[in-house]
């Protein structure tokens, strides 16, 4: 297994590329540590395919390097770079039985008959292949082929890395999660590093230590599945992980302070700090819907302000930080939640809540806790 | 218009496909077919189209049977799983063709193609192929000449199943805002409890070929009125398990045990089928007579912004849906907490028993429910 290290790697199909448009992966430096398992993550289009293709070889890269262990490999095979992969679609041996199947690529490499006994055995057993290694590969259900396929991959121990390519597609969906399952065991006993493709952000976070989260040939967001969802760097990382995904609003700076339709956010000196010096086109506040507070009927904030007198209200409105007045447009009862749809200005935005809690018509006060509240420059996060 | 289906049954090569199901859709309503693959929610549809016979029954519309009448005679849309457009024509034409086929003027054509295509928003594609466009916009597409026609009835079969989640998303928003101010009746199939949930309206859930339960939707879901039911309109599926009640205490699985409490203690002693919903098992304990079990974690199933949690120990095997990402290790041993008081009751054949108190629920319309007990 390998340390993966993308260096300044660019790629453009164009012989002559101009600018960014040109770029399927625009220039990147990475390091994906050994052992580690890591997603690739996002939407059609977004060059993860490419991506995938320069890490194992099938294309060569127009501008960088990729090294393994720190050794070039740009102008390596597969074969040579010593890369198991794993497809949509099994790639096995119709005719062959399943134990010749997982015996092949041992085979190739000149293993011993006892040493390829011995090794298909630990990885039928770990794949709870051991009741069909009899039978011919064509005869299994769709799952079974695909763990024959994995299994083809995990049998050599020589690999560099494992990549994987949308592997679950096939597989019935009742019984993805157990193969979910078993790819996390697979990694954790062996600690192979594994590279999993996907536009599914439940494939990647379940499977994946850390996430390349990929648009426009960028890689938006390396992280964690907790740093996409508590903290995303980039405003697409915020609409493509979490359903509904991340609220943003149109924000102004201006005299050192920030505002949300006309109403000033509380601010750190650092922010602001921050902000006057960060050179920007457009600026937005997002949070997501799962950190928006909507206030409770029986809050006692919430009788003051509905008091009638004027001035209390004002007065109340300014002591709590980040609070507005909006209009529920609708209210989607999603059995375990609700999904409270409203409108702030001329911004919607969305609320999630727990299934106990109560909305009223018409107007609500919601607040906007500080850490949850993002700051977006040109749709990066300001941070 | 409103369809109503009486006992219609329906066997291919001996095989009961739909099993005597009766329904009634009234005019303007959206209607949800909830089911998992081979349900029968497709063959339904065609029943009801008039694509296919029934064995046995009628179909009515507004009254009148309309059984033996095919599909061109009747005023029908139907909108499939594959993006269905025609692939020689812009989408303009596409979207148009439904009112060339019955002859409509040049300019009302014309005036509806646009005012459907800026519904769906696909107004700035209309000179394009369908191919050139997206799988969400061959999607809109092939909806845009469903709902131009003005149908009387329009079939949905899991018309979102082939597109990603995102786009999913949004169009499940926009489809009850599409369906808000039409006299339609919209039958909307789905494998999905949540995409059921989401779009609101009737479900009703079809097991085995049989319409197993029909009602408003948040009343179904919050009141199954068997195991199979309860099972089917939740994702993950609800948490069963069997055991039983002594004259003190509760026993699941012969192994977790915890003192009878006031919400139980109606049932008598017996054996039950006990359940538990994802979303209400916690990490920690919420309440005092939340009962603690020891498990191991199978798989911690993270989607962006919630975790499903797989747990198991030697008796029990349970799924939390929690808010938030929650990463472990598998194999790691954790302790999870069930809220006794939240626990649905079945009798040993599946017919619910006992429904768990909840708070008040506002619905859609703002009115609260409540005084939740069913049984």
């Amino acid at each position: 297994m390998a340390e993966i290290h993308l260096k300044q790697l660019a790629h453009s199909y164009s012989d002559n590329p101009q600018g960014h448009k040109d770029y399927a992966i625009r220039e990147m430096d990475h390091v994906w540590e050994k052992g580690g398992a890591y997603a690739l993550l996002g939407p059609s289009g977004c060059g993860k395919s490419t991506l995938l293709n320069i890490i194992s070889g099938l294309v060569t890269p127009s501008e960088g390097q990729i090294l393994f262990d720190g050794h070039e490999v740009n102008s390596l095979t597969p074969q040579q770079r010593n890369i198991a992969q794993v497809f949509q679609f099994p790639v096995i041996y119709d005719t062959m039985s399943v134990y010749d199947n997982l015996a092949f690529p041992l085979r190739n490499v000149g293993k011993s008959e006892a040493e390829i006994s011995a090794k298909v055995k630990d990885i039928s057993y770990m794949l709870e292949l051991e009741n069909v290694l009899k039978k011919k590969a064509k005869n299994l259900t769709a799952d079974e082929k695909q763990k024959v396929s994995m299994g083809r991959g995990l049998v050599r121990d020589d690999v560099s890395a494992i990549l994987f390519d949308e592997p679950l597609t096939v597989i019935d969906p009742h019984l993805k999660w157990k193969l979910r399952r078993k790819l996390k065991q697979i990694h954790e006993q062996f600690n192979i590093t594994m590279v999993y493709v996907t536009h599914d952000q439940l494939e990647a976070s379940t499977f994946a230590d850390k996430i390349a989260v990929m648009y426009g040939g960028q890689v938006v967001q390396f992280g964690t599945p907790r740093e996409l969802f508590e903290k995303p760097e980039h405003t697409f990382v915020g609409y493509f992980i979490g359903s509904p995904g991340m609220n943003f609003f149109d924000a102004n700076f201006q005299q050192n302070e920030l505002y949300l339709d006309g109403h000033q956010i509380a601010l750190s000196k650092e922010m602001k700090s921050k902000l006057a010096i960060t050179p920007y086109n457009n600026l937005k506040l997002g949070i997501r819907p799962e950190f928006v507070e909507v206030l409770e009927a029986d809050s006692p904030l919430l009788s003051q302000l509905n008091s009638d007198d004027a001035n209390t209200k004002a007065a109340l409105l300014d002591s709590c930080e980040n609070c507005f007045k909006c209009e529920v447009q609708v209210v989607s009862d999603l059995g375990t939640y609700k999904i409270v749809s409203l409108k702030l200005g001329n911004t919607e935005f969305k609320a999630r809540l727990p299934e106990e809690q109560a909305v009223p018509n018409g107007s609500v006060y919601v607040r906007f806790p500080g850490n949850w509240l993002k700051v977006y420059a040109d749709e990066y996060l300001v941070d | 218009m409103s369809l109503t289906l009486e006992k219609i049954t329906k066997v291919v090569d001996g095989e009961l496909h739909i099993n005597d199901v009766n329904l009634n859709f009234e005019p303007g309503s959206f209607n949800v077919l909830l089911g998992r693959t081979l349900a029968g929610k497709t063959t339904l549809m065609r029943l009801m189209a008039g694509l296919e016979k029934p064995t046995s029954g009628r179909v009515l519309m507004n009254g009148a049977d309309m059984t033996g009448v095919p599909v061109r005679q009747r005023n029908v849309s139907m909108v499939y799983q594959q993006f269905i457009n025609y692939p020689n024509l812009s989408v303009y034409d596409n979207i148009a063709s439904p009112l060339r086929l019955a002859g409509d003027d040049k300019q009302t054509i014309d005036r509806k193609v646009r005012e459907t295509a800026e519904i769906l928003r696909i107004e700035n594609f209309l000179t394009r192929m369908p191919l050139e466009l997206s799988g969400g916009q061959q999607q809109r597409t092939a909806m845009a000449r469903a709902l131009i026609k003005d149908a009387d009835l329009i079939l949905f079969d899991e018309p979102l199943v082939n597109l990603d989640y995102k786009l999913r998303e949004e169009l499940r928003q926009e489809m009850r805002e599409l369906f808000k101010v039409r006299n339609t009746i919209a039958v909307y199939a789905t494998t999905e409890p949540n995409e059921a949930l989401a779009l609101g309206g009737t479900t009703t859930v079809l097991h085995e070929g049989r319409a197993i339960q029909y009602g408003e939707t948040a009343e179904v879901y919050n009141f199954p009125d068997t195991v199979a039911c309860a099972e089917l309109f939740s994702e993950p599926p609800l948490n069963l398990t069997k055991g039983e009640i002594s004259d003190s205490e509760v026993t699941l699985d012969q192994a977790t045990h915890f003192p009878l409490n006031a919400d139980l203690a109606g049932l008598g002693r017996g054996n039950y089928i006990f359940g538990v919903r994802p979303s209400h098992l916690a990490l920690f304990p919420v309440n005092e007579d939340d009962l603690e079990i020891s498990v191991k974690v199978e798989l911690a199933e993270i989607s962006g912004s919630e975790t499903f949690l797989h747990v198991r120990n030697k008796h029990l095997s349970l799924v939390l849906h929690l808010t938030g990402i929650y990463q472990y290790e598998v194999d790691a041993p954790i302790k999870v907490y069930m809220p006794t008081h939240k626990i649905f009751v079945f009798d040993e054949d599946g017919k619910i028993l006992k429904v768990p108190t909840r708070l008040p629920i506002v619905n859609q319309t703002g009115q609260v429910s409540g005084g939740l007990q069913h049984g």
